[in-house]
């Protein structure tokens, strides 16, 4: 029997629940039940949609790619443009749901965690908006590697916390992010950037992303009169990915594929996939799929891409991996920097390395997904964050 | 992986609270992470913490990411980790140990190891070499019962947390999950030694005594001086001293944490009204 299997409260099939400290039960408590009362009340989604509209920049347009169709020889192939976004990723989608959710409660004091510095600036962003108090854990090793971010943090008023425990990246960041919620849980919220975390988490932060597949939806529908054939995204935690699934799940013929990052290859031990490669436990409160070894300590992450550079995945994803509902391929950090490089000549679209996994993928089995209707592939982040990393990398071998 | 011949088992748990009580005094529990400063050397620690009075010991398995422990016990994590100590090789640690010590032991850790080890493997394994109790920080009352049915199918004391966080109710529930002891954490936070106790740790002890169901309570987290736990062992049926033990590994080795236990139970003894045990508790097995 599978842990997990006898209960089903908090979570996807058998993944997901609670596995954290006692501490933080009652606060879980509070707010899986704000969340609850802020979902049933027409104020709380009014202003909302408000922020995303018009703070964020949404709807974020769903924008038909001509030269990557040209480019695999079928389509059509649709982007959807989270880039485009405010902060420059779908990440703000969620701070802002939570940033609501926390002045909903009463805390003035927000947390968070951060790889690549994504989520953090996206957090810091929405601290600022709503005059609350920021504090950003981040390993020193991105801190290092991301150092343009970590001022963006600053500028907009929020502390980075560097963490220089266990591999000095996001999994630290998170351990380190939760110590501080054990710490100071009473007057603080902690915001964390994926589907990833204890029950209510995965689910809630999948409802503030679930906008992504729910405009494309009704983008698609406009111009094509149909669903999609295929709904293409990368995999880190899972956010963009859960967040774009989300409104096709129900519909059975619409093929979701996840993309990992297969890093130096899944064969060398250094990359960051999970679900292809790894086997499910406990890590940062939940159930999923967990890259470890055999006495189940968690085995580092590698990924070119900072964002995708995590040993767990989202419990939902686990769940529909187990279902059959959707399908996770890999990609290796070369391909990822071939296609980071190919879709800014081809389109004049500079992906983040995170999504350019997903367009990796296109490129490759675009033909083949194609055959079944549209494909839709999240452009989860622009990529002006990697350009200076992706210039050394360029420089490194010998271009 | 599972011993063949019978092991020595070691006190149980209530026998042990019996003893101390009987005896008019709160059971000392300190805390020990297996592999720390080596493998060699943690089974030394834990002979010389039996010899110099611990009542109860908790034994640290090491995890690569310890989330609910402070910087001391996630460097001694790190240490044995590097060190090359497994799970497998904390219950070879115990059961050298068991072979001359019936001190109880607890084992303390998170759930990721056990899972990866096997749920019922590891319960009966753990229970084989000598282990009383299982105290998994992640693993919180109701959060997986079949999980926690299992782990306590092979006789190991499922040992819970309750925070200053836990709402009444839910202590009651707690309390009748519960088996061995509870253990109440002294403060919200990670584990880590700490300068001042909150003051009003005495009430909310008090208040979880009531709803135990004649449980012990003990309080841990923070607890760094002998003074502290004096103070402590007033109000709580046991005290656990677990960073400050490995603050003082770090700067004095073997002797320094042995005299340091030595000093904490002698601060406990309490020299009050407590008349000395006339009639001795339940006989101790070995």
């Amino acid at each position: 029997m599978t842990p997990g299997a006898s209960t089903t409260e908090h979570r996807f099939g058998p993944y997901g629940g609670r596995y954290v400290p006692e501490t933080l039960i009652t606060a879980l408590d509070e707010l899986t039940a704000a969340w609850r009362d802020a979902s049933a009340d027409p104020a709380f989604a009014e202003e909302l949609r408000g922020l995303l509209e018009n703070y964020a920049g949404r709807p974020s347009p769903l924008y038909r790619a001509p030269r990557v169709e040209e480019a695999i020889g079928a389509g059509p192939v649709y982007l959807k443009r989270e880039d485009l976004n405010h902060t420059g990723a779908h990440k703000i989608n969620n701070t802002l749901g939570q940033a609501l959710l926390a002045r909903w409660m009463g805390k003035r004091r927000i947390i968070a965690e951060t790889g690549a510095g994504q989520h953090g600036v996206a957090t810091a962003t929405v601290c600022a908006l709503f005059d609350l108090e920021c504090v950003v854990y981040m390993g020193t090793e991105d801190v290092e590697r991301q150092a343009l971010n970590v001022y963006r943090m600053e500028l907009l008023g929020a502390e980075v916390r560097p963490v220089d425990s266990g591999s000095c990246t996001l999994k630290d960041a998170t351990n380190e992010a939760i110590r501080d919620w054990v710490t100071n849980v009473r007057d603080t919220h902690y915001i964390i950037g994926s589907v990833v975390g204890p029950d209510p988490f995965p689910r809630m932060v999948r409802d503030f992303q679930a906008v992504i597949g729910e405009e494309t939806r009704a983008q698609l529908e406009a111009a094509e009169g149909r669903l999609p054939g295929a709904v293409v995204a990368c995999v880190g935690g899972g956010s963009n990915a859960m967040g774009i699934f989300h409104a096709f799940v129900p519909f059975g013929d619409v093929r979701l594929v996840g993309v990992e990052a297969a890093g130096e290859g899944l064969d060398s031990g250094r990359h960051s996939a999970p679900l292809a490669a790894g086997a499910p436990g406990v890590l940062h409160g939940s159930l999923s799929y967990l890259l470890q070894d055999a006495d189940g300590q968690v085995a580092p992450a590698h990924s070119i891409s900072a964002g995708l550079d995590y040993p767990g995945v989202g419990p939902e994803h686990s769940w529909l991996l187990d279902e059959g509902r959707a399908e996770y391929v890999t990609v290796t950090d070369d391909r990822a920097l071939a296609a980071f490089h190919r879709l800014s000549r081809l389109e004049g679209l500079i992906p983040a390395l995170e999504s350019a996994h997903a367009v990796a993928h296109v490129f490759e089995a675009g033909a083949e997904l194609a055959r079944h209707g549209p494909v839709v592939v999240c452009l989860s982040g622009r990529g002006d964050k990697d350009v200076a990393h992706v210039a050394r990398l360029s420089g490194d071998r010998g271009r | 992986m599972i011993d063949r011949v019978p092991a020595p088992t070691g006190m149980s748990l209530a026998q042990c609270f019996a003893r101390c009580r009987a005896e008019g005094r709160a059971a000392l529990i300190p805390f020990l992470t297996c592999g720390y400063p080596d493998g060699q050397q943690s089974l030394e620690l834990l002979r010389g913490m039996a010899r110099s009075g611990a009542d109860i010991i908790e034994l640290g398995i090491p995890f690569s990411d310890p989330l609910a422990d402070g910087p001391t016990i996630q460097r001694s994590s790190f240490q044995a980790l590097e060190g090359g100590m497994t799970t497998e090789g904390t219950l070879e640690v115990l059961r050298a140990f068991r072979a001359g010590h019936d001190t109880p032991v607890v084992l303390f850790g998170y759930l990721n190891p056990i899972l990866r080890y096997g749920v019922d493997e590891f319960a009966r394994a753990a229970a084989g070499a000598g282990a009383q109790g299982l105290l998994l920080t992640d693993v919180p009352a109701g959060s997986d019962p079949a999980l926690e049915e299992r782990l306590a199918a092979h006789g190991l004391d499922l040992i819970r947390l309750i925070a200053p966080t836990t709402s009444p109710e839910r202590i009651a529930l707690i309390a009748g999950a519960g088996a061995g002891f509870l253990y109440y954490i002294s403060r919200t936070g990670i584990t880590g030694a700490r300068a001042q106790l909150r003051r009003a740790l005495g009430q909310e002890v008090e208040a979880v005594k009531q709803r135990s169901a004649g449980i012990p309570v003990v309080v841990g987290f923070g607890i760094s001086t002998p003074e502290q736990a004096a103070d402590v062992a007033a109000v709580a049926d046991g005290v656990v001293v677990g960073s400050a033990l490995i603050d003082r590994c770090e700067q004095a080795g073997a002797e320094g944490v042995q005299e340091f236990v030595a000093a904490l139970r002698g601060a406990m003894q309490r020299d009050g009204p407590d008349p000395p045990a006339t009639s001795p508790p339940t006989p101790c097995p070995g």
